[in-house]
């Protein structure tokens, strides 16, 4: 690991002019970033850490929702009941993931921003675009059974590691973010971007810019929602697979829904192509099959990643089928 | 640029101060600089759980945690979890159960246990909960598993460290 400076200031403008600092990073619980510089992929030469600012709250949003600052550790949101009550399936998310002590430490901006964990990416004797642009990506021929079956490139084929912005992308999160230019409010599907030619470039922040919070819209079947995720053991491992969910029924017919998928693709995949498919139509097992079918229609499986593709087809068509029963009952 | 940091660490109700550079992890800090060696190096990377300390009493990664970040904390290692008089009613289950082989993991197995009785009592769901949205947790078996799955044992001494959590709950 390369030497740094590290400082920890207390107020939001501090901490952005010191990350104006060349090769500054933020640091937030430091369960992805401190790994990734003993790995020697990422070496920055001043660490913000910015667990000291005020943005450690989750609180009602001015728009009926809930506003999660940035630096609320992942355990808390999970643990927070307006969450558990109102937006079960980020709770679940955040609980799939990882283990009760690195929850503990992760942020929830931090948990936004981590990188992905394409084992050509960690290991710096290994051409990676992500890493080292131009390098060449060896998943494409290499080992890529767990990479994406959608929004791939040829220069990366790496997927968003994230279980809980698979959750904040189904509900249709609003990143707050601040930069030299003010405050903003991001989508969340626009906070990340696909690799195409530069897979480097994981989100569209500004350099420097900083997210302070996570604003959950007050969508009012989110109550009705659940996350299920697919993986190769049963506690503590990255998913192969993974579907959030939110289903509203009025007269058996589906009335909203709302689906994320992750660990198919480079970035957390809002299916708007399966909620398309289901708005105003039946709320049965057969139609969300359709439904999910139809988002894989353009899936491009690899030589070893092709079984991604029932496997997301029939996690959406039971998640869903799961939450219209509950409808019922 | 400065690269090292005077950095006051309160660990097991002591404080110490110390000169350390920037990159030091808490657990190479608790090993190296302090003689706490309790705590155990065994990924270094977050992904064994050997190195789980409290952190306000909260359980954490201590290879993953620099030094200098963890100031204003109150740090409790394996070495302040027995109390005055004795060894912690976790402490001696795992005795009684011998949930141990090699005994390597057996620190952050016990911190992290203790810790985690603490999260279910406070009603904190797990991804195995049937309800997230419950107000009471019932620690049964696949509970603690699913809670307890940060921590690896390659003894594989699971059912015995089950057992001993089991007892450790009770108590």
């Amino acid at each position: 690991m390369r030497q740094f400076g590290y400082e920890r200031p207390t107020q939001i403008g501090a901490a952005l002019a010191a990350v104006g600092a060349p090769g500054a990073r933020y640091l937030g619980g430091g369960t992805n970033l401190v790994d990734l510089m003993k790995l020697g992929v990422e070496n920055p030469e001043l660490l913000v850490d910015v667990t000291g600012l005020p943005c450690d709250r989750i609180e009602p949003a001015a728009g009926g929702g809930l506003l999660i600052g940035a630096t609320v550790r992942n355990s808390d949101l999970a643990a927070d009941p307006a969450i558990r009550r109102r937006y079960p399936v980020l709770a679940q998310a955040v609980l799939a993931g990882a283990s009760g002590q690195l929850r503990n430490l992760a942020t929830v901006g931090g948990n936004l921003l981590q990188r992905t964990r394409c084992a050509y990416f960690t290991d710096v004797s290994k051409p990676c675009n992500k890493r080292a642009p131009g390098t060449g990506c060896p998943a494409r021929d290499g080992e890529h059974h767990n990479h994406a079956i959608l929004g791939g490139s040829p220069h990366c084929v790496a997927t968003h590691p994230s279980d809980m912005a698979v959750a904040l992308v189904a509900l249709g999160a609003v990143v707050h973010v601040l930069d030299g230019e003010g405050a903003a409010g991001v989508p969340i599907e626009e906070l990340y971007r696909l690799p195409g030619e530069e897979p480097d470039r994981d989100n569209t922040l500004a350099p420097g810019a900083l997210i302070t919070g996570v604003e959950l819209p007050p969508l009012e079947f989110g109550g009705r929602s659940a996350y299920r995720k697919a993986r190769e053991r049963a506690s503590y491992a990255f998913a192969i697979g993974s579907v959030a969910a939110a289903l509203a029924v009025s007269d058996g017919m589906v009335s909203g829904v709302r689906l994320g998928l992750g660990a198919v693709a480079p970035v957390p995949w809002r299916a708007h192509r399966a909620e398309a498919a289901l708005l105003g139509g039946p709320a049965t097992e057969e139609a969300f099959a359709a439904a999910a079918a139809a988002e894989l229609a353009d899936a491009r499986p690899l030589r070893d990643n092709g079984y991604k593709v029932p496997l997301l087809a029939n996690l959406m068509t039971q998640v869903l089928t799961g939450l219209a029963a509950e409808v019922r009952r | 640029m400065q690269t090292d940091s005077q950095v006051t660490l309160t660990v097991n109700g002591r404080e110490h101060r110390l000169e350390l550079d920037n990159r030091t992890t808490l657990l190479d800090a608790l090993r190296e600089h302090l003689d706490l060696t309790g705590t155990k190096k065994g990924c270094d990377h977050g992904q064994c759980g050997a190195c789980t300390v409290l952190l306000d009493g909260r359980r954490a990664n201590a290879c993953l945690v620099l030094a200098v970040a963890a100031q204003g904390q109150e740090i409790t290692t394996i070495e302040g979890l027995a109390g005055p008089d004795g060894l912690s009613p976790l402490q001696q289950a795992f005795l009684d159960h011998d949930g141990f082989q090699c005994g390597y993991c057996t620190p952050g197995q016990i911190t992290s246990a203790t810790a985690m009785l603490a999260e279910a009592a406070a009603g904190w769901p797990s991804a195995v909960t049937p309800d997230v949205g419950a107000d009471r947790i019932d620690l049964d078996t696949a509970e603690i598993r699913e809670r307890m799955s940060g921590n690896l044992c390659r003894c594989a001494a699971y059912v015995n460290i089950v057992a001993a959590i089991e007892e450790g709950a009770a108590r």
